[in-house]
């Protein structure tokens, strides 16, 4: 086990770095400078501002010394918020997106599982005919619609909850059920359908016969066969809802990292780029490592075993 | 075993919560420190003004604050918040003319170039140093110093102080730019030439002065949070939550702090225009600016404003190109545009149509009061008719029948649907065909500078209160001109307002009327319109002033009237 984890840290590390290449590169090929006012600068003014930055070195120069100060975890500095660390910065703004993507995940996986659960035992009946009605219109309605209800209606009309800034937990409120809708879509189809499956398997239909009750067989048996596809599509969802959103973090004015990731390509804020790439990939990695790791824990027939 | 295996599992499901909440903790902190400010301010009844309530302003920003460094700062919302946190050596008042700040007063040699500030003596910074002319040498010389990487320093002082663009250029010493200290209380700077706007150049946010000292002593982490700044202006920052908000509260110690009335201002980042106006209807926020799709809604109400700005957007001709080098097909474009159903239709916030290249209610004649675009009059109206006239002459001189150009508009919501617009009333011009490339900003300034485009449509906004800072980048070699114009007169025009002429207001004015009406007969470019803001105001908001250039508001002198 320690071993397998190791060489997986390994490979991460080989990832992370073919991916600082490939965006270095990419990103370089962007149109216009990081200057905020390079409108009004002449072309003698605007180089020497670069050459101050570096940015006047040969890429391949440019790449190396980013490089370099990767590894020293240095991942230098703003050009949009001038001299800021970027460090600083991701740190500052990831935890309001954070925040956002793991309440409405958990919650969002929860109330998924459950509506997928009972639409599978009162499988064809007014609930299950429910339930797939809400997770299709959770699928297909996109979050922000429901955010300008939710902010329209809670919000200003009602005063339940906050209308939108950040300021307190009472404002996670909303954005955290906006976010939530597609979670509860994805995890309502897929638990339905796999809990069909299993329920229709002849080990429940043993275990029915042995006398454990209905709800017996569907949490100790149903549920945890069924779990395995959720757990694989929970992954990728929980590192897109954490990465935040553009439209939701704009909606309700949560200062996240989404609407900067956006915000720093458009600028041509090359280490604000580089290091939410680089985070956000990170993330990813990590995830898809606890997700191997957590089918083992689920399924003991994927389980990993010493030397692997 | 099993359980334990479960118990796992929930931990492994929630461990992003760790993360979150570790890093989440910071933010909740901040946010308490905030709200605890609310309410408990002391209400200071002033009487004179009408002043009652609680004098808190709550504003929300489209974006956050990206520095707080007068060196380095080039956008509104950083010149917004350093306007009102700092005295520069003037103010500009509520009609935008200069107004003493931290300068008492000042005297010019008989050439224009010497200026010598009295400064007063009274100013403080906000950890009790005296503001000296110390701090303006120290902050002017900051901004031209190649090393320090600043963009608007070179820019907004090349050309107007001594020495600025040889030493922003790395040829000499930052410490032969032309600005001395003569004593604590007298600065001496000295001009390339006679500037005239010059007293209104000191208010801008660039020429703000720095705390030499402090600066240093906080070397990189100087201005990047509430404590790594000073102010000696009429507010202070009190916390600084880089994308939630800020918060500033009176200074008591400026020098002025008796005709501050405002106790605290609360600002918010909000992005969205509709959460904007859902906060401001919920009262969070005191004003929130209104796209067209709210405009129609919320025109009837008294609480709703037209912002008049002086930027002006306009077509540029690259006169490189074939058919654009003919200046009937430049001049049929100029007039084939309707651009008032363009303002009422398309934009409906309150721009206005615009008929040359001097925005409305931007500068006055320097004797009679009255306006530049009220004297030059409307220069480029739309009319079909002469535009297909010059249109039909121009195909005719090229040879043509089919002509086919591009246009380079901007890829925002708003920018399609004028491009898109633009696009159907320039095809009434028999046998043109209009291709539309939406591009990013940062493409349309690349092509721009390369003169890779043959129609463009372009913006500009004023540096400084003069007719110059719009019509002197027309001059052959100006910085933006990038459309190929180049006309000895017209040159001769700018060129002399700015040397021969600068000490002799009236017939410097006269040259620039005569600049604006060649530019437009030269069909350099075609006027579309001047930008307005559509906002809602609460009604016990006052005595904020709008400025045309730097900060777009003073609220140095705003109070709030409540019930």
């Amino acid at each position: 086990m320690v071993r397998y984890i190791s060489e997986r840290l390994v490979y991460m590390l080989i990832t992370l770095l073919l991916i600082a290449t490939m965006t270095f590169f990419l990103m370089k090929l962007l149109p216009g400078t990081p200057l905020s006012a390079a409108d009004k600068l002449s072309e003698e003014q605007q180089a020497i501002v670069l050459e101050k930055y570096g940015l006047n070195d040969p890429l391949p120069v440019q790449y190396f010394n980013y490089i370099a100060g990767l590894f020293q975890g240095d991942l230098g500095l703003s050009f949009q918020f001038d001299n800021r660390e970027v460090t600083t910065i991701l740190l500052e703004r990831m935890g309001p997106s954070m925040t956002l993507g793991a309440q409405s995940l958990i919650l969002g996986t929860i109330i998924g599982m459950l509506l997928g659960l009972i639409a599978a035992i009162y499988h064809n009946g007014v609930v299950d005919y429910g339930s797939t009605l809400i997770a299709v219109i959770g699928k297909s309605i996109p979050s922000f619609v429901f955010a300008g209800i939710l902010q329209f209606y809670l919000g200003v009309q009602w005063g339940l909850f906050p209308v939108a800034l950040w300021e307190g937990w009472e404002y996670t409120v909303l954005p955290t059920i906006a976010l939530a809708i597609f979670p509860i879509a994805i995890a309502a189809r897929y638990m339905r359908t796999e809990m069909l499956e299993v329920l229709g398997s002849d080990f429940i239909t043993t275990a029915r016969a042995k006398g454990v009750n209905r709800f017996g067989v569907v949490f100790k048996h149903g549920l945890r066969n069924a779990m395995i596809p959720l757990v694989t599509i929970i992954g990728p969802l929980a590192v897109s809802l954490m990465t935040g959103t553009l439209v939701i973090e704009n909606i309700f004015s949560v200062p996240g990292i989404g609407e900067q990731f956006v915000k720093s390509i458009n600028t041509n804020d090359y280490p604000i780029i580089m290091g939410t790439t680089l985070f956000f990939s990170f993330l990813f990695i990590l995830i898809i490592l606890i997700i191997d790791l957590l089918y083992g824990l689920i399924d003991p027939r994927i389980r990993l075993t010493e030397g692997d | 075993m099993k359980k334990s295996n479960w118990l796992l599992l929930v931990l492994a499901l929630v461990l992003s919560m760790f993360l979150a909440a570790c890093s989440g903790g910071g933010d909740e902190e901040g946010a308490d420190e905030g709200s605890g400010n609310e309410g408990s301010e002391s209400e200071q009844q002033e009487g004179e003004q009408g002043a009652s309530g609680e004098q808190v302003l709550n504003l929300a920003e489209s974006a956050e604050i990206p520095t707080m460094d007068s060196s380095m700062a080039t956008d509104t919302i950083a010149f917004q918040w350093l306007g009102s946190t700092k005295d520069g050596l003037y103010r500009l008042d509520e009609e935008a003319q200069a107004e003493p700040g931290i300068a008492k007063d000042h005297e010019v040699s008989e050439d224009g170039t010497t200026y010598t500030f009295n400064l007063r003596e009274d100013a403080t910074w906000s950890n009790g140093d005296p503001v000296t002319a110390n701090d303006f040498v120290y902050a002017w010389q900051r901004a031209v110093d190649p090393d320090q990487g600043s963009e608007y320093g070179p820019y907004m002082m090349s050309g107007v102080i001594q020495n600025a663009e040889a030493i922003a250029a790395g040829e000499m010493d930052v410490s032969e730019l032309g600005v001395t200290a003569v004593d604590d209380y007298t600065l001496e700077v000295q001009l390339e030439q006679a500037t005239p706007y010059f007293e209104s150049l000191t208010a801008f946010g660039t020429f703000l002065p720095l705390n030499q000292e402090f600066v240093e002593e906080q070397g990189d982490s100087y201005a990047q949070e509430a404590d790594t700044l000073l102010s000696n202006g009429p507010f202070k920052f009190e916390s600084w939550d880089h994308g939630e908000g800020w918060t500033v509260v009176k200074n008591e110690d400026y020098w002025d702090a008796e005709n501050v009335q405002l106790e605290q201002i609360n600002v918010n980042v909000v992005k969205d225009i509709a959460t904007g106006v859902n906060l401001y209807n919920s009262g969070e926020i005191d004003r929130t600016a209104l796209s067209s799709e709210f405009v129609d809604e919320y025109r009837s109400s008294e609480e709703f404003q037209i912002k008049d700005e002086p930027t002006l957007f306009y077509i540029k001709m690259n006169q490189e190109d074939e058919v654009l080098s003919n200046v009937n097909a430049r001049k049929a474009i100029q007039h084939a545009i309707d651009k008032q159903s363009m303002t009422d239709v398309i934009l409906n916030n309150g721009s206005k149509p615009s008929t040359g290249h001097m925005p409305e209610g931007f500068v006055t004649h320097p004797e009679t009061g009255e306006g530049f675009r009220e004297m030059n009059g409307d220069l480029i109206t739309s009319d079909l008719e002469k535009a297909k006239e010059h249109w039909s002459t121009a195909k005719e001189e090229l040879g043509m029948e089919e002509v086919e150009l591009e246009y380079l508009g901007g890829d925002t919501e708003t920018a399609q649907k004028i491009d898109a617009y633009i696009k159907d009333q320039l095809e009434q011009l028999e046998g043109l065909t209009v291709n539309v490339t939406s591009v990013p900003f940062e493409v349309r300034l690349e092509r721009d500078t390369n003169m890779n485009y043959q129609l463009q449509n372009s913006g500009w906004g004023p540096d400084y209160i003069d007719p110059n800072t719009f019509l002197n980048m027309w001059l052959t070699d100006g910085g933006n001109n990038h459309t190929g114009y180049s006309s000895e007169e017209y040159d001769s025009l700018i060129n002399e307002a700015n040397t021969d002429l600068a000490q002799e207001p009236e017939a410097r004015w006269e040259n620039f009327l005569e600049a604006e009406k060649l530019l437009m007969d030269d069909a350099v470019l075609a006027p579309l319109y001047q930008r307005s803001v559509a906002q809602l105001q609460k009604p016990y908001v006052n005595g904020v002033y709008v400025n045309p250039m730097g900060a777009d508001y003073t609220y140095k002198y705003a109070y709030i009237e409540k019930e």
